[in-house]
C-alpha cells in the first residue's frame, strides 16, 4: 500500500525520475521479498509453537495413538479421560490448594509492601534512595540455587522448613525487589501535574493520593500482581527444596515427580498435567503481557 | 501503614497557618520515604541480608546434619573452601557452567534478534500471530516445559527422533537422547533457547523502532547490501539493548537450575554433567554438607556478582534515576 502511495507521489515530480526507478525497484523487491519473509515467519511460528501444541494435543489423545510408533498429528477421537486422571493422581488437589495458599499470600504481602517502598523511591527524593534502588535491582540478578543453602538453615532455625509459611517468606526475596522496580515505574508514568492539581484544589497530600494516585496506578497494581502470581505459581527451586512432606508440596513438585520411578510412563497423564499447571498461568499472563513487557524493557528501551 | 500516620500532621498542617508548618512540619515530611521504604527494608534484612550473614559463617564451619539439629556449626576455617578450591569436579564444572553459558547466550541473542527483524519485514496478519505465538510460548512454566520436552525427546516414541529420521537427517530410532553429556547438555540448551527467545524478541522489535527509517532508506538508497544496513545503521542504536540483554542471559543461564536437574533427572546427574547450580545442590543440600555447599554457594554469587556489576551500572546509566 505504501509502495503504491510512493509511486504515485513521484509521479508528479519530473525531476525525480532516478529516485523514482530506485524506490520502484526497491518496492517491488521488498514485495516479492514480503511473501518469502512469510514462510519462514510461519516455520518460525510452526517450530516455536509445536511443544505446546503437541502437549496439549497428546493430553487429548486416546493412549493408543499416544504409544503408536508413528505419533498421531491431529487428535481425532478426543478423549478427557488423562485429565480425569491427572485430577486424581495422587496429591493433585491438595498441591493444588497449597499453590494457591502460598501465592495467595505472597501476592499480598508482596504488593502491600512494594506499593509502599514503591510510593518512596518514585514520589520522594531523599539520602539512601540511589542506593536502595541499586540493591532492588542487583538482588532480582541473584541466582536462587546460590541461596537455597543459607535460606535452609537459617527457616531450620525457626523451625519453618516443610510450612507453607516458610516458603512464602522465602518468595518474596526475588518477588519483592521485581515488584517495587514494577510498581516504581507505573507510579512514575502518572504526570506530576494531575496530583499537583487535586493539592490546588484544597485536597491533602494523603487524599490527592487517594483520589488520584490509586486510580491511575491501580492497572500497574493489577499487573504487579499478576507477576508476582505467575512469579511464585512456577517456583520450584525454593518449594523442592523446602517441602519435603507430599502433603505440603506444590503444583510445580507435583508435576516434576509425576512419572516417578516406573519405566512406563502414562504421557496422556503427565500432559494433562502439565496442560492444567499451565492454563492458568498463560490466561493471566496473555491479560497482562503488554505490561509485564513494559516491566521488563522499560529500563532497556529508554536507553 | 506507618507511613500514613505520620502523614497526618501534613493533612492538618495545610489547614493551620503557615508559620506553623514551617520546621517541625519539614522534618515530619523529610521522615515520609523512610517509614515507607521500613517495612520492605526489614523484610529484605530478615529473608536476605541476615541468610546471607548465615551463609559466610556457615562457609567457614562443619555444618552437616548434626550441627542442622543443635542450630550452631564447628569452625574449621576455610577447610571448606580448600577442599573446594582442590577438587578438580569444581573446576570442571566452572569451566562447563562458562561454555555452556556462552552457547546458550549465543543461540539466544542470534536467534532472538533474527526472528526480530523478521517481525519488521512481514505483513501484519503474519506478524500478530507469530507474536501471540511468542507470547504463548514465554508464558510456559518451566516446569511444564520440561516435561514437554521429556515426552517429544524420549527414546521409545519421542516425536523429535520421528521427524529427525523422516526428515533424512539420520536414523534416530530409538535413540537416547539422555547417554552422553553432550547429547544432554544439548537437550537443555535447546529448552532454555526455546524459553528465552520470546524475551529477547520483544525487547530487540521495541529497540528497532527507535532505528530512524530515514537513515536505513539512505543507506539503501546509496546501494548498501542489508548486512552493511545492519551493521552500519541498526546495531549501533540497538548496542544499549544487546549489551542489557546479553549481560542478562549470561547471569540467568550461569545460574540455572529447573531445567538441567529436572530434564536430565535427578538420578542422571553426575561428575560429567554437572553445572554449577546442580553442583551447588548435590554436594550442598542433597549430601546435606551445608558447611561446604555454603562455600560452593559464596564462590557462584561472587561470580555472579561480578557479571552483574556490569549489568547494574548499565541499566542505572539508561534509567538515569532522579
Amino acid at each position: 500500500m505504501s509502495a503504491a502511495s510512493e509511486i504515485a507521489l513521484t509521479e508528479h515530480d519530473p525531476h525525480a525520475v532516478d529516485r523514482k526507478a530506485v524506490r520502484s525497484r526497491r518496492a517491488r523487491r521488498r514485495r516479492m521479498g514480503r511473501t518469502g519473509w512469510n514462510l519462514v515467519a510461519a516455520l518460525v511460528l510452526v517450530v516455536m509453537v509445536f511443544p505446546v501444541y503437541w502437549m496439549i494435543a497428546t493430553a487429548f489423545k486416546p493412549t493408543d495413538d499416544i504409544n503408536g510408533i508413528n505419533p498421531t498429528w491431529v487428535p481425532w477421537h478426543p478423549t478427557l479421560q488423562h485429565f480425569r486422571d491427572a485430577m486424581n493422581h495422587a496429591y493433585f488437589w491438595t498441591d493444588v490448594k497449597n499453590s494457591l495458599i502460598i501465592v495467595g499470600f505472597s501476592v499480598l504481602l508482596a504488593i502491600v509492601l512494594a506499593f509502599l517502598a514503591a510510593i518512596a523511591l518514585a514520589k520522594y527524593r531523599f539520602s539512601g534512595a540511589k542506593l536502595f534502588l541499586l540493591l532492588v535491582l542487583g538482588i532480582q540478578m541473584l541466582p536462587a540455587i546460590g541461596l537455597i543453602i543459607p535460606l535452609y538453615v537459617v527457616l531450620a532455625k525457626y523451625h519453618l522448613t516443610n510450612t507453607l509459611t516458610g516458603v512464602i517468606l522465602v518468595e518474596m526475596t526475588f518477588v519483592l525487589p521485581f515488584a517495587i522496580w514494577m510498581l516504581r515505574g507505573f507510579i512514575l508514568g502518572i504526570p506530576k501535574e494531575l496530583e499537583e492539581a487535586a493539592m490546588v484544589d484544597g485536597s491533602s497530600r494523603v487524599g490527592a493520593f487517594f483520589r488520584i494516585l490509586l486510580p491511575l496506578v491501580a492497572p500497574g497494581l493489577v499487573a504487579t500482581s499478576v507477576f508476582v502470581f505467575i512469579t511464585v505459581w512456577n517456583e520450584y527451586i525454593f518449594a523442592n527444596v523446602l517441602l519435603s512432606d507430599q502433603s505440603k508440596q506444590t503444583v510445580t513438585i507435583w508435576l516434576s515427580t509425576f512419572y516417578g520411578t516406573s519405566r512406563n510412563t502414562d504421557w496422556g497423564g503427565l500432559m494433562a498435567g502439565a496442560t492444567l499447571t499451565a492454563i492458568p498461568v498463560v490466561i493471566f499472563f496473555l491479560i497482562v503481557q503488554r505490561k509485564i513487557a513494559f516491566g521488563l524493557t522499560a529500563g532497556a528501551v529508554k536507553g | 501503614m506507618s507511613g500514613t500516620t505520620s502523614e497526618v500532621p501534613d493533612a492538618a498542617g495545610a489547614l493551620g497557618s503557615r508559620r506553623r508548618r514551617s520546621a517541625w512540619d519539614r522534618a515530619a515530611r523529610g521522615s515520609v520515604p523512610y517509614w515507607l521504604i521500613l517495612p520492605v527494608a526489614v523484610a529484605m534484612v530478615a529473608i536476605l541480608a541476615y541468610p546471607l550473614y548465615q551463609l559466610i559463617v556457615i562457609s567457614f564451619q562443619k555444618y552437616g546434619l548434626f550441627e542442622l539439629i543443635r542450630h550452631a556449626g564447628t569452625w574449621i576455617g576455610l577447610a571448606n573452601y580448600s577442599s573446594i578450591l582442590h577438587d578438580p569436579v569444581f573446576w570442571n564444572t566452572v569451566v562447563r557452567t562458562i561454555v555452556f553459558t556462552i552457547v546458550n547466550v549465543g543461540l539466544t541473542m542470534l536467534f532472538g534478534t533474527l526472528i526480530a527483524l523478521l517481525l519488521v519485514r512481514i505483513s501484519t496478519v503474519m506478524r500478530i500471530l507469530l507474536t501471540a505465538g511468542l507470547m504463548l510460548v514465554w508464558a510456559m512454566p518451566v516446569v511444564v516445559a520440561v516435561q514437554v520436552w521429556y515426552w517429544m525427546t524420549n527414546f521409545e516414541n519421542g516425536v523429535l527422533n520421528y521427524a529427525l529420521t523422516k526428515l533424512g537427517v539420520g536414523d534416530f530410532f530409538h535413540h537416547d537422547w539422555y547417554v552422553t553429556p553432550t547429547s544432554q547438555l544439548g537437550m537443555v540448551t535447546s529448552l532454555i533457547v526455546w524459553g528465552a527467545i520470546p524475551f529477547i524478541v520483544v525487547a530487540v522489535y521495541a529497540g528497532l523502532a527507535q532505528v530512524p527509517d530515514e537513515l536505513v532508506d539512505a543507506a539503501e538508497v546509496d546501494g548498501a547490501r542489508p548486512w552493511q544496513v545492519f551493521l552500519d545503521v541498526t546495531f549501533p542504536v540497538l548496542k544499549p539493548i544487546f549489551l542489557i540483554l546479553t549481560s542478562l542471559s549470561i547471569i540467568w543461564d550461569f545460574g540455572v537450575f529447573t531445567q538441567p536437574f529436572l530434564l536430565i533427572g535427578e538420578s542422571h546427574v553426575s561428575t560429567s554433567n554437572y553445572l554449577m547450580g546442580i553442583y551447588l545442590y548435590e554436594e550442598g543440600y542433597a549430601k546435606s554438607d551445608f558447611g561446604r555447599g555454603a562455600a560452593i554457594s559464596v564462590l557462584m554469587l561472587l561470580m555472579v556478582a561480578g557479571l552483574s556489576f556490569f549489568y547494574v551500572r548499565k541499566m542505572w546509566r539508561t534509567e538515569d534515576v532522579a
